[in-house]
């Protein structure tokens, strides 16, 4: 829930409006109770939130940018960094925990270089963090994107991993 | 779709449905939710392609379901009117599935669930599910949760319609009141009670929400009952809106979970096109719409007051109670929150009456209660057995006991809220009251079971590790409280840890307990205090041998 945040003005690439423009059209009269839809759509569409959509989404909500940084770094799905095409997350319920899932961790590490919140270097991964994936019966468990991966060993993650 | 104008509109629709039923066909039901991760998708993609090969359309019918509970045999599927139940079943079983036991009528041995060495094909004599009793999870493993229509063959929405047409909301929160009904969440709060709260506040906006932020790591019941029976949580707050006078609802989502916000959408749609949630609703006064929220990953979200700054767009956190939602929820209007698992059990009271509902449960806990079983246990999957049933029968008769040669050490209930019961309270009849007198809570029913080899100083670091991790960080009990609490376990873990620690824990968790502002950290040293309670003699030796016990981080991976 701790995210480092840095804003970084100079040096990052403005994104083509045009998918944020859309959005934003879509949300005429929108009020601060859809920022949150707003914020997830922009994710999906760009995937991570660049800077200037989100003066856009200020001028056009009359939502103070504080305001969309504070929601922003609130809540663990959004991400101000570019994210890898890949999302994986590692299940650390109480389940996985005890059938190894402490395991499977290091070696996505050790297979991709990258730790918890890390993207690797060719933006092909991001590994995220994840409570629990409420799929005890799989454990221990993982997601890439939206697929479940159920009852792995370290040998099938190293598999699985590089079938992407 | 056609558009129910009255209320005899629905049971007309029904009757036409049932002329459309054919009794010869054979049903498959294949679980493509949980099991999704195992390969089902494509286990029903090669049965379609063989029935389409084979041209047994209208004999054979697939049906998508939700969880079917026996989780730890995934893809499981089960076979009607013959009533065999298949598991861990391959895109190469199919054709033999088909010419072998639909066909002849045969059992395939290698597919059928086994305990103690014995086959067990029927899913009448598998004690896992025989020793259960389901209400809730009814139609959950046996309709097509993306079908509206199955839904309603099984007298879906019948209960809103009595209540819409015979009962006055007085009535209703009655009804609610004497079935006994407690909030399913984990706090155990009566139903009607509630209900009575929010229907007594004058005003013309009331909202009406449906908390399905699961996010207590070990629970996955109202993800399963969302994803299997979506329709039963929203003809719930169907019926608890027109109790409340409320027209407008919400049900909060866990991003984490896209099947259930599928087949929710879905579910909304098809409600919307029949005419049981809009405006004026089968010919009456009343109206209702409901909107789906997602959650984006907050685990503090799930306490109420957190639940409605995220619904109006701020940053999850809890503010200090009164005002309650009940008289002052999202912006400003009354508004009430029940749990997912909560609203699910609402049709049946109306269908059978809340004498019929009374009769199930302890004194103090009335109806069923879904169990997540998960961890060191054979059967892992999804339970729903009466309250008052003894940890034994959950953990033995219906998990079917320990994997390996391993011994029970104690259950974890409760999630990072909870606490561990003990070998020695096994025959506990389980219900609100009892779970919480030896120092767990009934919780949302995460239930994980943990065998000898676990290291419970080191569950209880883990669960301490998650709640510093959500901890929102407005009252500084639960800020820096759970980050020293969480120094001092790992201190202890790596074989640190000195004799005061001990004493310094406890400290730390009355104060942290006492004086945090929300549920999560007044909570978050119950895992802490209850290891203690226990367990005293595993942290001793910890801290005695000053060296590093065998840690879960060093079990090695079991597989069931």
């Amino acid at each position: 829930m701790h995210k480092a945040v840095t804003i970084k003005k100079e040096g990052v690439p403005a994104v083509d409006l045009t998918k944020c423009r859309a959005i934003l059209a879509k949300h005429t009269g929108a009020t601060s109770a859809d920022l949150i839809p707003i914020l997830q759509q922009m994710q999906d569409a760009y995937g991570y939130l660049p800077q200037n959509t989100l003066e856009e989404i200020t001028a056009s909500m009359r939502i103070p940018l504080s305001k969309i940084y504070g929601v922003i770094t609130f809540y663990s799905q959004f991400s101000l960094e570019p994210r890898g095409k890949h999302t994986i997350k590692v299940c650390t319920g109480t389940a996985c925990h005890i059938k190894g899932a402490p395991d499977i961790k290091k070696k996505i590490t050790e297979v991709l270089h990258i730790h918890e919140g890390e993207t690797t270097k060719d933006y092909k991964f991001t590994y995220e963090p994840v409570a629990c994936l409420g799929t005890c019966f799989l454990a221990p468990v993982m997601m890439i994107n939206e697929r479940y991966y159920g009852k792995l060993t370290t040998e099938k993650t190293e598999h699985i991993l590089k079938s992407y | 779709m056609k558009h129910l104008k009255i209320p005899d509109d629905l049971s007309k629709y029904k009757k036409s449905l049932e002329a459309k039923h054919r009794p010869d066909t054979t049903r498959i039901f294949i679980c493509t939710t949980g099991c999704r991760a195992l390969g089902a998708e494509e286990v029903c993609k090669a049965f379609k392609d063989e029935i389409t090969k084979q041209s047994l359309a209208g004999k054979i019918e697939m049906v998508e379901t939700g969880c079917q509970g026996l989780c730890t045999r995934a893809p499981v599927l089960t076979i009607e009117p013959l009533g065999i139940f298949y598991g861990r079943a391959t895109e190469t079983d199919v054709p033999e599935i088909i010419s072998r036991t639909i066909q002849k009528g045969e059992v395939i041995d290698r597919l059928c669930y086994s305990e103690a060495g014995k086959r067990i094909p029927y899913v009448r004599d598998i004690p896992f599910y025989s020793k259960q009793k389901k209400i809730v999870l009814k139609n959950c493993g046996s309709i097509d949760p993306r079908n509206i229509n199955e839904y309603i063959l099984r007298d879906g929405y019948a209960a809103f319609a009595k209540v819409l047409t015979s009962m006055t909301q007085e009535k209703v929160i009655d009804e609610i009141k004497n079935s006994g009904l407690r909030g399913r969440g984990g706090a155990g709060y009566p139903t009607g009670i509630k209900w009575e709260a929010v229907r007594k506040v004058q005003g013309d906006i009331k909202y009406m929400v449906c908390n399905g932020d699961e996010g207590d790591p070990g629970a996955f019941m109202d993800r399963a009952v969302l994803e299997g029976d979506p329709h039963a949580v929203i003809e719930g707050m169907l019926i608890g809106a027109y109790a409340i006078g409320s027209q407008k609802g919400f049900i909060y989502v866990r991003a984490e979970y896209p099947i259930a916000v599928e087949h929710l959408k879905i579910a909304i749609e098809q409600a919307k096109s029949l005419g049981l949630l809009g405006n004026n609703i089968l010919g009456s006064n009343f109206s209702f719409d409901l909107d789906i929220k997602m959650g984006a990953g907050a685990f503090v979200c799930g306490e109420e007051t957190a639940l409605i700054a995220s619904i109006e767009g701020k940053r999850g956190m809890p503010r200090p109670r009164p005002p309650y939602p009940a008289t002052s929820g999202i912006w400003g209007k009354p508004t009430n929150i029940n749990n997912v698992e909560t609203f699910a059990n609402v049709p049946v009271i109306f269908l059978k009456g809340s004498e019929w509902y009374k009769a199930i449960g302890t004194e103090s806990s009335k109806g069923t209660k879904i169990f997540a079983l998960a961890g060191n246990v054979k059967n892992t999957g999804l339970v729903e057995v009466p309250m008052g049933t003894t940890l034994r029968e959950i953990v033995f008769d219906i998990g079917g006991g320990i994997p390996g040669r391993k011994k029970f050490k104690a259950a974890q209930m409760g999630g990072p809220s909870g606490g561990c019961v003990p070998a020695q309270h096994l025959d506990l009849p389980i219900d609100y009251e009892t779970v919480k007198e030896v120092g767990a809570i009934m919780g949302s029913g995460g239930l994980i079971v943990m065998d000898d080899s676990t290291s419970m100083v080191e569950i209880a670091r883990y669960f301490m590790e998650f709640c510093q991790d959500e901890s929102c960080g407005k009252c500084v009990p639960c800020r820096i409280g759970t980050k020293r609490m969480l120094d001092i376990l790992t201190r202890i873990t790596k074989g640190e840890g000195t004799k005061e620690d001990i004493g310094l824990l406890k400290e730390l968790a009355e104060v942290t307990k006492t004086a945090s502002l929300c549920g999560l950290g007044q909570t978050a040293a119950n895992p802490v205090l209850s290891t203690i309670r226990y367990c005293l003699n595993e942290y001793e030796e910890l801290i005695d041998k000053k060296g590093s016990q065998s840690s879960t981080q060093q079990t090695p991976v079991t597989q069931p």
